[in-house]
């Protein structure tokens, strides 16, 4: 059982870092401040989600792992916020998004 | 469901003493009592500030959240694929573009909660939210599909409804 637990818990910290590592290379392949954040996105959604439940598993039914549940719940929270301020203060900076030819502008 | 003042300030004491005790972890009486002087210190505060209101202590929305977060979890991951996708392939077929749309929310709680779903699943992000509307930016065509037909847009109506 403990070791089912254990590659369990493994397979979804490599998921979470291979969602992180995605969300890098999304930052460095992005072309302007906007879609980057799009790819930062990944990171902390479903990167916090997995690395977390994986270390959920490690933790057993414990005050741990409420307390990672409750630092998951912050995280997603949050994280959209600090998302919404990013872009506003770019557009408030006056920073054109990069858009797509077909499409009207604003 | 009309909740009194009184019943949303004890409502939030409550959750603040039960994440306290989960929290320390300790239970001698000094930590307890502490702990009950903090809760009673920061209610005061927060009655004083008018903050436990329909939207302060959002406490009728609790039971639709059940359903709504689940959902949420399961789009987002959805959409992570689709970014993730998006990132990997060689051409980097991106279609970003900015959009303005209505919500039909009624509350500004309503409409909180939708722009915040909108901006934590990837391939969308709320830039703007105002009277006229949100205004999102897109990272591609079918990310913003995601957003327009408007399955979000019901669910979060029906969780700010669900009194």
């Amino acid at each position: 059982m403990e070791m089912v637990l254990d590659y369990l818990s493994a397979a979804l910290l490599l998921l979470g870092s291979f969602f992180v590592v995605i969300g890098g290379i999304g930052v460095l392949r992005m072309p302007d401040v906007f879609t980057r954040m799009h790819a930062a996105g990944l990171t902390d959604t479903m990167g916090s989600f997995f690395i977390l439940t994986g270390l959920m598993l490690q933790a057993g039914i414990s005050g741990v792992t409420l307390r990672l549940i409750m630092i998951l719940g912050f995280l997603w929270f949050t994280s959209p916020v600090a998302t919404h301020a990013l872009a506003k203060a770019a557009l408030h900076g006056k920073v054109e998004p990069i858009e797509h030819e077909d499409e009207e502008g604003h | 469901m009309t909740q009194r003042p009184v019943a949303r300030v004890a409502g939030l004491c409550l959750l603040w003493y039960a994440m306290w005790l989960l929290m320390s972890g300790h239970y001698t009486n000094l930590l307890l009592s502490l702990g009950a002087a903090s809760v009673v210190g920061v209610a005061l505060l927060v009655t004083r500030m008018l903050l436990p209101d329909r939207e302060g202590a959002p406490f009728h929305i609790v039971p639709g959240l059940l359903f709504y977060l689940p959902w949420l979890v399961v789009e987002v991951f959805k959409s992570n694929l689709a970014v993730a996708r998006v990132i990997l392939s060689p051409r980097l077929p991106i279609r970003p573009r900015v959009v303005d749309f209505q919500g039909h929310q009624k509350t500004d709680l309503g409409r909180f909660i939708y722009a915040n779903s909108i901006t934590l699943t990837p391939g969308t992000i709320t830039v703007r939210l105002d009277a006229e509307g949100f205004r999102i930016h897109a990272l591609t065509g079918e990310a913003l599909d995601g957003t327009e037909e408007g399955e979000m847009d019901r669910r979060v109506c029906r969780l700010e409804g669900a009194s």
